[in-house]
């Protein structure tokens, strides 16, 4: 009897335990994904041969964004108010499902698979979509419907990938993918697992408004895609939206690292010396990321927009190949 | 049996870069990037070299490696540009005969029907252990090389096609047969600068006479005064 509830008992700490851990990932992405988009900023500055700003700037610009008021128009709907809440929340609830911080499951490992990863953020974009059309601003529905365009041509990848991760991987669970291709060298060398990395890191370039599809700190709004969706926002909403882009930018950075790359860096007990000291970890990969993420935008030009079908369509052929290489059992 | 394992993998791995870099050859817009994508794809086979060099324990492969790192990365690129001028490179936004996402849906079927071809001679030299991976992806680079020089009007990329072709009988065949003599291999790795150097001044030849290079609507003779 003392021995069941002995076991009872650790159960009841390791359950509050991976709970604590994956409000501790909430936390993770929450605090650092502006200084991720600062030191992109930054980086992408100087390489460009300018000083750039600081990397704080994000912060900052949050903060400055959460004190001032907020004007929205006449005209707009509840869609409006409610797509920065959206933006804001579907980064975090992601966050639960993927390996952010440890190798092992935690508590909601298993309520969602990357196809409800890519729903999440999907319907964020959707509702920032519907918003974007919502107040009659005339460079909205322009942002709204290219970036619809663009999200039209990035789902077949998009599906493409989940096809050849689950296959190659044999889940789709985040948690089990990343354990699969870190199993041995042989399964993290694959020439499937290769070209679904290339196909990935191309649909961040696109999914996340970077070179060559969009450029991230361009100013004129007739070649916007991206950022013409939010030129309406103000005050705290203009807040959410930076705040929620930065998320959505660390969160795929996290899921192309932790997920596909490698789960180098994460933590493998349940000691909470170990979680912790996952953060700098995964923050030193995740910088490293953003420099070769930098010096491919920076190495590219901006697409025009009836060019971005080619980008998108090279990214389906190859994750095609993955598929391909692997049906056949070549390697 | 690990290590021949992970030797596989690893050649699998370049073999797939390659076939990615053939690709490119074919959608590049930009001369400079088929440049440098034609180079990716002598590295490719450079490491593939390497990598069956190691795993069979040949030497002639790793003068193969050797040759081509030399021949096709280095040489190959400098003859190019110093033959056609460095002006052919800076050309963008190329025209193709064909639209690119219909080029690249044209280009995964190539692959697949190169795949389904090379079957039965990987079938009858199963005994080599890396035939499987490299007869396919140096096949496929040839139907590439093929498919670049119908589908691309400037001179310069379909010189690149050209390239890719030898390129891709190389890939395959260095896992057919990997004791050929060094001297053979030096024949056939000096004939490709010599022919890139040949058809690198036609084109420069080509260009100052009609002022483009865009071989491909070229479709009159006119005397040359």
């Amino acid at each position: 009897m003392e021995q069941v509830l002995r076991f009872e008992g650790e159960c009841v700490s390791v359950f509050v335990a991976h709970i604590v851990a994956n409000l501790l990932q909430v936390g993770f992405l929450l605090v650092f994904a502006p200084l991720v988009s600062g030191v992109l900023a930054r980086i992408e500055e100087m390489l460009q041969g300018k000083h750039g700003p600081s990397i704080f700037q994000t912060y900052r610009d949050i903060v400055k964004l959460f004190n001032k008021e907020e004007l929205v128009s006449e005209d707009a709907s509840w869609v409006f108010r409610f797509a920065p809440f959206i933006q804001f929340v579907m980064p975090i609830f992601v966050v639960s499902l993927v390996p952010a911080l440890t190798a092992y499951p935690l508590f909601f490992a298993f309520m969602g698979d990357m196809v409800a990863a890519g729903f999440f953020l999907a319907l964020g974009g959707f509702f920032v979509a519907l918003a974007a059309m919502d107040t009659g601003n005339v460079y909205g529905p322009v942002g709204a419907s290219r970036t619809r365009m663009v999200g039209f041509l990035a789902e077949p990848v998009f599906i493409m990938v989940f096809f050849s991760v689950s296959y190659i991987a044999n889940s789709t669970i985040p948690y089990a993918v990343n354990a699969a291709f870190s199993a041995s060298w042989v399964t993290a060398f694959q020439p499937a697992h290769l070209l679904v990395l290339i196909a990935f890191f191309m649909l961040i370039l696109a999914e996340t408004d970077r070179i060559p599809v969009d450029s991230s700190s361009g100013k004129v709004e007739i070649a916007m895609i991206g950022h013409s969706k939010n030129l309406e926002y103000s005050g705290p909403g203009a807040a959410l939206m930076k705040w929620g882009g930065s998320m959505k930018l660390m969160l795929l950075s996290i899921i192309f690292l932790n997920v596909l790359l490698s789960p180098w860096g994460l933590a493998t007990s349940m000691a909470w010396g170990d979680v912790f000291f996952a953060m700098p970890r995964v923050l030193l990969k995740i910088m490293l990321f953003l420099l070769v993420l930098a010096s491919v935008e920076m190495s590219l030009a901006k697409l025009r927009l009836f060019r971005i079908s080619e980008f998108l369509a090279t990214a389906f052929v190859i994750c095609l190949f993955a598929m391909s290489i692997r049906l056949v059992g070549l390697v | 049996m690990q290590t021949l394992e992970l030797a596989r993998v690893l050649d699998g791995s370049f073999a797939a870069l390659s076939v990615l870099a053939g690709l490119g050859v074919i959608v590049a817009r930009q001369m400079r990037g088929t440049l440098y994508l034609f180079i990716a794809h002598a590295l490719m086979l450079s490491a593939s070299a390497t990598v069956l060099a190691v795993s069979l324990h040949s030497a002639h492969l790793v003068w193969v490696a050797l040759i081509t790192l030399v021949t096709k990365v280095v040489a190959v690129p400098m003859v190019l540009v110093w033959a056609t001028g460095a002006k052919v490179y800076g050309r963008r936004e190329v025209e193709h005969v064909l639209s690119i996402p219909l080029s690249l849906l044209i280009a995964a079927g190539l692959a697949f029907v190169a795949w389904s071809v090379s079957q039965p001679l990987v079938q009858a030299i199963f005994a080599q252990p890396f035939a499987a991976i490299n007869v396919p992806a140096g096949l496929i680079a040839i139907f590439f090389g093929a498919f670049t020089v119908a589908v691309r009007r400037e001179g310069v990329a379909q010189l690149m096609g050209l390239l890719i072709m030898e390129s891709g009988a190389f890939f395959a065949s260095i896992a057919i047969v990997h004791d050929l003599t060094i001297i053979a291999e030096i024949a056939a790795a000096v004939d490709v600068p010599i022919a890139a150097l040949v058809i690198g001044l036609l084109i420069r030849s080509i260009g100052s006479v009609t002022g483009n290079t865009r071989v491909g609507q070229m479709v009159r003779l006119r005397e040359r005064r």
